[in-house]
């Protein structure tokens, strides 16, 4: 454990012994009691398959872990299990690709982005191909440590050009950015969340368009900007706020990359409050991508990050760590209510 | 080119029918002519991997010359051969192989390495025709290979793949899980052609990293392999007929270790020391030229 964080852990030494939470590597970050939906990854693969000969699935024996076994049964014949080997992964799926095929390559964000760099650079975004990466916990979504947390991924990806990158939000932004990805003509990196995965943005007037941000909620005191995961505790933060008589507008980026300046620059231009919201690092992500477009533009103002620190992260439970690392929805309402003190 | 409403060249694929001899003299006079055009366009840029082009020209002849069916004025014909150079470096020797295969016109080797070239000094698969993949970072193409034949596979299409590596990619671990994958997804129709020149950038092969036993590493991971003199069309072409013959029954991916010289066909460069990246002085192109033209005759005449 590093030794200075702003919140520490919860006491541990009461006369009452908590009931240990796990650092498992496959945990949940969704709420007790709220709606998920099943592996809505493979599910819209399969759907979009079915639409599409072309589509074809790979994983680098990680088929389980990313969703990708729901395909797998669906299609064995589409189906290639590359080993735990994700250099072949990336270049297979480009020799794929050239032959006309559309393919998922899935393994772990840390995997794709730190290991296999050269070949989805090479093999795949040089030349432009529909290649479409899926990787498995982004971000914050495992308290298994460093090996397995990748808070710098889309900070890596971002200077790769070609590559388009998604961060979705839930399950419906999942299934709909599916077929959107296979549509689409040139590489694509999705930021994927796999087994139950909470279902929020049905109750909001949306649907995912590549591309594009979309307005959740309007309002008149902070303008959040969020993506991934980010977006579900923006929106539960805004209620909360609403309560201290805080007017939050939400707007959800799930595409970092190509990212849609326009509507982020006509938000900002509003007197507002502005915070980002994001599942990574400080770093070349979500934040640095809007503060990029501010200033741009000539809008130079100031801007809140809630992100990720720039620290390898420490293993855990994950609401523990969320609560840690400032992106549970209490810590996001002190931001804000500091912020506005 | 003239463009015709047939296609005008699948016409490698003769082997069965062809006498040996012939298709030997064919490979040896491709060859031949190949490290002419590497020699010329070496002499464009003033520097090259010209060693590495003239060591393997006999390798590319084989290919081009013997064994891949494609189409010059339609490089991207569906059911063509795949030919993916993994080492982009060896470029020199492609295009070479390229210009006497009509893929591309011979005047354009003029332009290597210049600005505005389809002949980029490393291999760029947006840049010419009939070059499948981008190299330079190595160990990519036979991993890209897997893919192409998994995919191939799949379409029902016919075509093999052919990959062309270097000794030093088999420093690459992405090669190994190349290797592994191909043997695994039982690719038969994949076979590798590996420059074994015992040369890289920093110095001998075995002073960089010790590779041998190199096909019994290759036989070890299940590839149908075989280690012949790569300087050698009759043996080249005996250990390609070999794969038709036995290996796309079985199954297995193929590899051919060949075993080539830096340099090869003109003695000048054949003995020099700094071999990787050779410098060349202006006035020893010409003796170049002849030293290869001297060779190729005293072995024609033998």
């Amino acid at each position: 454990m590093s030794a200075s964080t702003t919140t520490e852990a919860p006491d541990t030494t009461t006369a009452v012994k908590p009931k240990l939470k796990t650092s498992a590597m496959i945990a949940s970050f969704a709420d007790p009691g709220q709606k998920t939906a099943p592996a809505p990854f493979g599910h819209a693969l399969v759907r979009a398959a079915e639409e599409d000969p072309r589509i074809v699935g790979l994983t680098a024996d990680l088929g389980k872990y990313t969703d990708m076994h729901i395909f797998a049964r669906a299609f064995p014949d589409r189906f290639f299990q590359m080993g735990m080997a994700e250099q072949l992964l990336f270049g297979a799926a480009a020799g794929m690709a050239e032959t006309g095929l559309v393919p998922f390559a899935s393994t772990y964000a840390v995997f794709a982005a730190r290991r296999a760099y050269d070949f989805l650079c090479l093999d795949i975004a040089e030349p432009g191909l529909n290649v479409n990466i899926v990787g498995g916990l982004p971000g914050l979504t495992t308290g298994y440590g460093p090996s397995h947390q990748a808070t710098e991924d889309i900070a890596i990806f971002r200077g790769m050009p070609n590559l388009t990158i998604v961060d979705p939000c839930d399950s419906l932004d999942i299934e709909q950015a599916v077929p959107q990805l296979a549509a689409s003509e040139g590489p694509t990196y999705l930021r994927l969340l796999r087994g139950n995965v909470p279902t929020v943005l049905d109750e909001y007037d949306y649907t995912f368009e590549l591309g594009r941000a979309k307005e959740l909620r309007p309002g008149r005191d902070v303008l959040f900007i969020s993506s991934g995961l980010m977006t579900m505790r923006a929106l539960q933060a805004a209620e909360e706020l609403a309560a201290h008589h805080v007017d939050v507008a939400v707007l959800h980026s799930p595409t970092i990359k190509p990212f849609d300046n326009d509507t982020v620059l006509r938000e900002l231009g509003k007197d507002r409050l502005v915070v980002t919201l994001e599942n990574h690092t400080e770093v070349g992500g979500l934040f640095e991508t809007v503060a990029g477009v501010a200033v741009r533009q000539g809008a130079g103002r100031r801007i809140v990050p809630i992100a990720l620190p720039d620290r390898f992260l420490d293993a855990g439970a994950l609401p523990t760590l969320h609560e840690k690392y400032g992106l549970s929805r209490n810590r996001i309402v002190q931001t804000v209510l500091d912020e506005l003190a | 080119m003239t463009p015709t409403s047939t296609p005008t060249t699948t016409q490698n694929r003769d082997t069965g029918t062809a006498d040996f001899g012939t298709r030997i003299g064919r490979v040896e006079a491709a060859a031949y002519r190949a490290r002419h055009y590497a020699l010329n366009m070496g002499e464009v840029q003033g520097q090259g991997y010209v060693g590495q082009a003239l060591g393997s020209a006999d390798m590319f002849a084989a290919v081009y010359a013997d064994q891949l069916r494609y189409r010059p004025e339609d490089p991207l014909w569906e059911d063509r051969d795949r030919f993916l150079l993994s080492t982009g470096h060896y470029a020199i020797g492609h295009y070479a192989a390229l210009a006497d295969a009509g893929i591309i016109p011979v005047d354009e080797l003029d332009t290597y390495g210049s600005d505005d070239s389809r002949l980029p000094m490393s291999g760029m698969a947006s840049y010419t025709p009939g070059m499948e993949i981008s190299g330079g970072s190595l160990g990519h193409g036979l991993g890209v290979a897997v893919g192409m034949a998994l995919g191939l596979r799949l379409k029902g299409s016919p075509s093999r793949i052919f990959n062309f590596l270097s000794d030093g990619e088999l420093d690459e671990g992405s090669t190994w899980e190349a290797a592994m994958g191909a043997h695994h997804h039982q690719l038969g129709h994949l076979t590798a052609l590996v420059d074994m020149n015992a040369l890289q950038a920093d110095g001998a092969t075995r002073s960089v990293l010790s590779i041998e036993p190199a096909a019994d590493k290759w036989a070890s991971f299940g590839w149908y392999t075989q280690r012949v003199d790569g300087n050698d069309a009759a043996s080249l072409l005996a250990a390609l007929d070999n794969i038709t013959r036995d290996a796309g029954i079985t199954g297995r991916p193929s590899v051919i270790l060949c075993d080539t010289k830096v340099g090869k066909g003109v003695p000048l460069l054949e003995e020099r020391e700094k071999a990787h990246f050779m410098r060349i002085e202006e006035h020893e192109w010409q003796i170049c030229r002849e030293q290869l033209t001297t060779g190729h005759d005293g072995k024609a005449a033998r």
